[in-house]
């Protein structure tokens, strides 16, 4: 794997597990134990743009809030420019609350409505005193023209503005730290076409001219594969594949990968029902490979043993052991003479 | 994948900014702009008593006691001290809107300290502080107020202090539950990823939030105040006589219904024309200004 680049993120099989109690009788409640996050492995460099893809409950939006800080891993270590995120985020103006820029799927709810757009776009600014007072609107009136917004929007309130509009003031919320890694989770997903389409071209944009890392999560492979070079998969809370999205969507290694590609050919479409066969519950998993009972390339010996997120090609991870590693270009079936995984660690 | 090659942004398409909603308010809701000036009537009426009653209320006219309605010089009559009943109702309404503006603010700036802290504190705190407004809440307002004002003593001012401490339980909790449902918002935990000290974030974002609720609140529990302060002069305990008060010249006419009912039936009608004209301008604004009545448009 080329190193190049010093990692902002790196998770170190980080596991999120949630206590959820429910009743099961009229006075009885069992607590149980679900693992949102189970032995994730992902190294974010600088400069890169990574897509988390995965069905809806795979544990995108943890992973995200755990790179936030907002949610602390129960197992292993999650760092930021090799400091515990946790305690990077201590302290009122320590460089993580700058440096690192959220854009919820939920824009209208992250604006608080008793703000106007410029009080909501200066407030970042004053904060961090990223500049004297009286440059403010200045400021701001440039954010929005960054974001394709006209400037009177800045007398306007999130109520009054369209869906479109609203996720555009997000983008300039978060940018008006000057940050320089993006969290999006789902940033253009429920909008029209037209309007996602506009969206991608600004933050693809953004990323190229301010030279931003950009954690993108989505459902939908086709935008992935437009904004950003590396994709992650994410299956029940594993990471079951890394590398340069283009090569993942054009030759999986993991065969819930290929069922993903295959699932969602086109443009626009989010994912729908990949494969058959029942999605366990998180809450208890069957011993063995986590996503054996949907695989098509399912041997005895996937029902013994966990596979974790390991190398099967360079620059290509995959938590497998029979990956399909064929000639590039196109993904090989033979199921049975794969190379068994070979334990590589990161 | 070559449907969005034009990398720089195409500018958006902006529909212009919503902005005529006020201006319709009064046009839209008829019942709220007709219940609106009669609410405004009687503060007119109140500001300018000395102006509009022909008589000093409390001067008793030897020569016309209990006058009917439309007697020369007495338009609504007069009691049966010969006290003019028009000129009683309006200084009457400068005590029921004084009282019930007092007592709400009272109970709005009680609710609102007690319901920020138990909304805020959470845990052991929260607990006791709720457990202190339930007790409180277990009583209807007006049982509580007659409480203190048995601790406090009669009098104007007595009155707007025990209505206002009776006020505070139900001002408290929907404060609290205001404050639960804001600080549970993304806007609060991105204002937490910004690094804004969280006494900040309270202040900025939690506050307002919880501040524009309270104040449509304001305006419907006005009309609970005033009746209960009424309820507590018609008792006989709050507003001593001769002020003229509305629950009092009730109280006072009640024994003379049978023969003379415009002495209860004036007031009556007076403060049953505001509480209903209270009402309804409270539920207008509530209607037009809580944002959870509002379609969420996306
Ligand atoms: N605070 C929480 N308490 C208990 N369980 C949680 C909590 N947050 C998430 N989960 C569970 O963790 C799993 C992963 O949830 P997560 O929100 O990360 O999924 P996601 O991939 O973001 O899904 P979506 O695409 O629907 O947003 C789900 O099973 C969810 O029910
Ligand atoms: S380990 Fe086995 S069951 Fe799991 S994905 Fe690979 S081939 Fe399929
Ligand atoms: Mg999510």
């Amino acid at each position: 794997m080329s190193e190049e680049g010093a990692p902002i993120f790196e998770l170190l099989d980080v596991e999120k597990i949630f206590t959820i109690t429910r009743a099961t009788g009229p006075l009885k409640r069992e607590t149980l134990r679900l693992p949102a996050l189970d032995g994730v492995r992902l190294r974010i460099k600088q400069n890169t743009s990574l897509a988390l893809v995965g069905e809806s409950g795979s544990g995108k939006s943890t992973l995200v809030r755990i790179l936030l800080g907002l949610n602390e891993p129960s197992n292993g270590q999650a760092l930021f420019r090799g400091r515990p995120i946790v305690e990077a985020r201590k302290g009122l103006r320590a460089p993580f609350h700058r440096d690192v820029a959220m854009i919820y799927q939920d824009a209208r709810g992250s604006l608080n409505p008793r703000m106007s757009v410029e009080a909501l776009i200066a407030e970042p600014i004053r904060h961090f005193r990223l500049c004297a007072e009286k440059e403010i609107p200045a400021r701001v009136a440039a954010l929005l023209a960054r974001v394709g917004l006209p400037a009177d929007v800045a007398k306007a309130y999130p109520a009054g503005l369209s869906g479109g509009q609203v996720r555009r003031v997000a983008i300039a919320r978060a940018l008006a730290s000057e940050p320089s890694v993006l969290v999006a989770d789902e940033a253009v997903s429920g909008l029209d076409v037209s309007t996602q389409a506009q969206l991608l071209n600004l933050l693809a944009d953004l990323k190229r001219t301010m030279g931003l890392t950009l954690v993108f999560i989505t459902h939908d492979l086709g935008v992935a594969s437009y904004l950003c070079q590396e994709i992650a998969v994410l299956y029940l809370g594993r990471i079951v594949e890394t590398g340069p999205t283009n090569d993942v969507l054009n030759a999986p290694a993991h065969p819930y990968s290929a069922a993903l590609r295959r699932a969602a050919p086109a443009f626009f479409e989010p994912i729908a029902e990949p494969l058959p066969g029942e999605i366990p519950s998180p809450v208890n998993l069957p011993p063995g490979c986590r996503f054996a009972g949907r695989c098509p390339r399912r041997q005895d010996d996937c029902l013994a043993l966990d596979p974790p997120l390991g190398r099967v090609l360079p620059g290509r991870h995959a938590a497998c052991i029979h990956p399909l590693t064929g000639s590039p270009g196109g993904p090989a079936e033979r199921g049975d003479a794969a190379p068994s995984n070979p334990d590589a660690v990161l | 994948m070559t449907l969005l090659d034009g990398a720089t942004p195409a500018p958006a398409t902006v529909p212009p900014v919503r902005r005529r909603r006020r201006l319709t308010m009064f046009v839209r809701r008829p019942f709220f702009t007709l219940a609106l000036l009669v609410a405004a009537g009687f503060v007119v009426s109140a500001a300018f008593a000395p102006v509009f009653a022909p008589w000093d209320p409390t001067y008793q006219d030897i020569g016309a006691m209990m006058a009917p309605p439309a007697t020369a010089g007495h338009l609504l009559g007069t009691d049966s001290y010969g006290q003019d009943i028009l000129s009683r109702i309006l200084f009457g309404a400068r005590y029921a809107l004084g009282i019930g503006l007092g007592a709400v603010a009272i109970g709005a700036l009680g609710g609102l300290v007690l319901g920020m802290a138990a909304g805020l504190a959470g845990g052991r705190t929260e607990w006791v502080l709720m457990r202190i407004v339930d007790s409180i809440l277990a009583l209807p307002s007006l049982i509580l107020a007659v409480a203190f004002i048995a601790i406090l003593g009669q009098g104007v001012d007595k009155v707007i202090y025990a209505v206002g401490v009776a006020l505070i339980g139900p001002f408290a909790r929907t404060v609290r539950a205001d404050v639960m449902q804001v600080r549970a918002q993304l806007f609060v935990e991105a204002a937490g990823l910004m690094g804004l000290a969280w006494l900040t974030v309270v202040w900025r974002h939690i506050l307002p939030n919880v501040v524009y609720p309270l104040a449509v609140q304001v305006t419907i529990r006005i009309s609970e105040a005033i009746l209960v302060s009424s309820s507590l002069s018609f008792l006989g305990i709050g507003v001593t006589p001769p002020t003229p008060d509305w629950g009092l010249m009730i109280s006072e006419g009640r024994a003379f219904v049978s023969f003379a009912p415009w002495m209860a039936g004036m007031p009556g009608a007076a403060l049953a024309i505001l509480l209903i004209a209270l009402s309804i301008v409270g539920d207008g604004i509530r209607e037009e200004f809580d944002p959870k009545m509002q379609r969420g448009g996306s």
